[in-house]
């Protein structure tokens, strides 16, 4: 395995380089053991495409997004003005992350704050590059004849209109894609957005993740395709709960990609 | 002026006035809210009505109801020409005011009205079927009795007796005109699609003297049950039909997941952010300011007008309900719920403080006597409810500013989320993990 090549802003800075886009990892993607191989699928993809990238590394700090959600605007507020000091010190235009709650608020909620970029989902960003001719996916036996379905996160999907970019990405793929009853503008919420990754859920007949493993299990698939570490998080328990998890397997869309195009 | 027309006046007058009246109380409710500008982007709200509320773009998720709910909705529309012909009959006593001056426009319009009304009457039936009959759950959720049971059930019988009086109206005047004996001018059938065979079917066989009393009993049932209709209007949930038009036009135009930007924070953050900034000086002092506001919501009177308006939209189909996750897996939580609540908190605070003077409070508020901790606490914020509604309601924004109070002005919040702002505040991220270490993925196997 090549060794990732992850420069942080600063060392950019320090040697005088330019950056095309930051990639806000995210405090899943940088914390949590599952997300982490998220993180790095990207950034094989990111390297095997050459992208001029670099990541804040320990200068980059929680979006505020849960504080938001939760009510705690002066939190939010605090971490976003923080964290648009940084993107304006570092002179950032364009922005790409994988999780879409860092996506959305860095997107539509730090402009009112002053913190205007160019802020893209990583699924967007591996639509283009494949588009540009930049990345090749050879599908290959590896997917052959297996079913593949994509829950839509509700911060990419109703919260900001992205349907169709993890959908034409995982076409390339050469799988089967199905899609559960709910899906797109109607997708069920795996139970983690509102800050509720971080509480127990409310009293109730079901857990939510339960009731979406279930759609999604009722289609027999090989692969949950997600787009969100939450989610992932979410359906992976999902699907542990259903003791289904040595046939079934939760995917980021990146880690497919990175998976198919033979990066790894 | 014939007895008639005097007492068609006076009730029109009086049921008309009653509307206009209590119109006006529900304006001075949605006023109990805070201001927030939606003067922008004009042409923009002006589509999304045209598209939301004339085009009903957002009913077509569900086709079967959506279906039979555009044909109450242009019958609806189309017979308010009729409605206008009676109007301008009972004050006159004419009989069939139009018809001359419009010749076979008028048998047309007629005729596409009748059609109309033969649809409406059987999505009148699909809909008593689904409510009561068909048991669909959104129909049955713990909100939906009582009141707002029966008041669903009262338009549909009010529907159905429209049309039939319409019917009964229509068919025997047509047997009458055959006779020569109509109070409308000309004799010979009328070519109305409907009332031309259905008339003669039904009314053929009956005394032109019975036939006589039965048209006026048409004529009058259809306008009482109309007057009827819209005294009754301002106690229902039935609304939607005029507030689905500004609602839609004010509705918010931002992406979804964008939450609104509380200012006099951001006011508080820059001053903590800016190093030059005294941290003992006074205040600077505004004659003009009120009260300070409180942060988020703990009554009506701190939501805005939007979201007290989007409550008398609201015509409780529950589809927001039916798409809320918390909802599907049995917790307490229903946006259509927190909706009734803002209307039914609005109206009593509204009351209350016509009674009583504007600056007296009653002791209640909206979260606490209507809305507990539990139904705010359970959204998961994904955006189902808002994306559901036909006349794009937003409970979310509501629920959101519920937790700002709660969160802000009594920090009342489940522990977990206080450690998790406490982490982000020490941390950086919302789990207990050093700083420090957040580039350590690069170098992990």
């Amino acid at each position: 395995m090549s060794e990732l090549r992850v420069p942080t802003m600063a060392q950019m800075m320090a040697e005088g380089k330019s950056t095309d886009i930051l990639f806000w990892v995210g405090c899943s993607g940088s914390f949590d053991d599952r997300a982490k191989k998220i993180t790095k699928a990207l950034v094989k993809i990111l390297n095997h495409c050459n992208v001029n990238f670099a990541v804040l590394g320990t200068e980059e700090s929680c979006t505020g997004d849960p504080a938001k959600r939760a009510g705690n605007e002066f939190l939010f507020q605090m971490q976003a003005m923080m964290n648009i000091q940084v993107f304006d010190g570092y002179q950032v235009k364009k922005i790409v992350t994988a999780c879409p709650h860092c996506f959305n608020t860095l997107k539509n909620e730090y402009p009112e704050l002053g913190g205007n970029y160019d802020v893209i989902h990583h699924t967007q960003l591996i639509q283009d590059l494949i588009n540009n001719g930049q990345l090749k996916v050879v599908g290959g036996d590896t997917f052959k004849g297996k079913k593949i379905t994509f829950h839509d996160p509700c911060y990419l999907g109703r919260a900001n209109d992205v349907y169709e970019a993890p959908r034409a990405v995982l076409e390339k793929l050469d799988a089967e894609l199905v899609e559960m009853k709910r899906c797109k503008t109607k997708g069920l919420c795996c139970g983690a957005g509102g800050a509720q990754m971080f509480k127990e859920a409310e009293k109730g007949d079901k857990e939510i993740n339960i009731e979406r493993t279930e759609e999604a299990l009722e289609l027999n698939p090989n692969v949950i395709a997600t787009g969100c570490p939450f989610c992932n998080t979410m359906m992976t328990d999902g699907v542990k709960n259903f003791n289904k998890e040595s046939e079934i397997e939760v995917l980021d869309v990146a880690e497919l990609i990175a998976g198919a195009a033979d990066l790894v | 002026m014939t007895i008639s027309s005097i007492v068609f006046i006076l009730l029109f007058l009086g049921c008309t006035g009653f509307f206009a009246y209590k119109v006006k109380l529900i304006l001075s409710n949605i006023r109990l809210g805070r201001d927030v500008d939606r003067s922008d982007n004009k042409g923009e709200r002006w589509k999304t009505m045209a598209r939301v509320a004339l085009g009903q773009s957002k009913m077509t998720a569900r086709p079967i109801a959506a279906v039979m709910h555009i044909f109450i909705y242009v019958a609806f529309i189309f017979t308010q020409i009729e409605l206008i012909e009676i109007i301008m009959d009972g004050v006159t006593g004419h009989h069939r005011f139009f018809m001359e001056a419009l010749g076979g426009l008028y048998t047309f319009i007629i005729s596409l009205i009748e059609v109309l009304s033969l649809l409406a009457l059987i999505a009148t039936f699909t809909f008593l079927a689904r409510r009561n009959l068909l048991k669909i759950p959104r129909f049955h959720k713990s909100e939906m009795t009582g009141w707002p049971k029966l008041d669903g059930n009262i338009i549909l019988y009010l529907e159905f007796l429209l049309v039939m009086f319409i019917f009964t109206m229509n068919g025997t005047d047509e047997v009458l005109h055959l006779r020569g004996e109509s109070h409308a001018a000309g004799s010979g059938g009328f070519g109305f699609a409907l009332s031309s065979w259905m008339g003669p079917a039904f009314f053929g066989g009956m005394e032109t003297s019975t036939l006589l009393l039965l048209e006026r009993i048409g004529w009058w049932g259809h306008i009482v049950v109309v007057l009827g209709f819209i005294t009754y209007l301002p106690f229902s949930k039935h609304l939607h039909i005029f507030w689905a038009f500004p609602n839609t036009y004010y509705s918010k135009l931002t992406k979804k997941g964008q939450f609104t930007n509380m200012e006099s924070v951001t006011n508080e953050v820059k001053l903590m952010l800016d190093p030059n900034a005294d941290p003992f000086a006074a205040p600077p002092v505004d004659e003009n300011a009120g009260p300070p506001q409180r942060f988020g919501a703990k009554d009506v009177a701190d939501l805005t007008w939007a979201n007290i308006m989007n409550a008398y939209t609201c015509t409780e189909c529950g589809r927001c309900t039916s798409e809320c996750p918390a909802n599907v897996t049995g917790k307490k939580l229903s946006p259509r719920k927190i909706m009734m609540d803002v209307r039914d908190r609005a109206e009593e605070l509204g009351e209350f403080k016509r009674k009583n003077g504007v600056d007296q409070e009653d002791g209640k508020s909206l979260l606490g006597d209507y809305i507990t901790e539990e139904e705010v606490w359970a959204c998961t914020s994904c955006n189902a409810c808002v994306q559901a509604c036909p006349v794009n309601i937003d409970p979310l924004e509501i629920i959101i500013d519920l937790r700002r109070y709660l969160v802000m002005e009594e920090s009342k919040l489940p522990s977990e989320l206080a450690v998790m702002a406490t982490n982000i505040e020490n941390n950086q991220a919302p789990w207990q993990f050093s700083p420090a270490d957040r580039l350590n993925w690069k170098d992990e196997a």
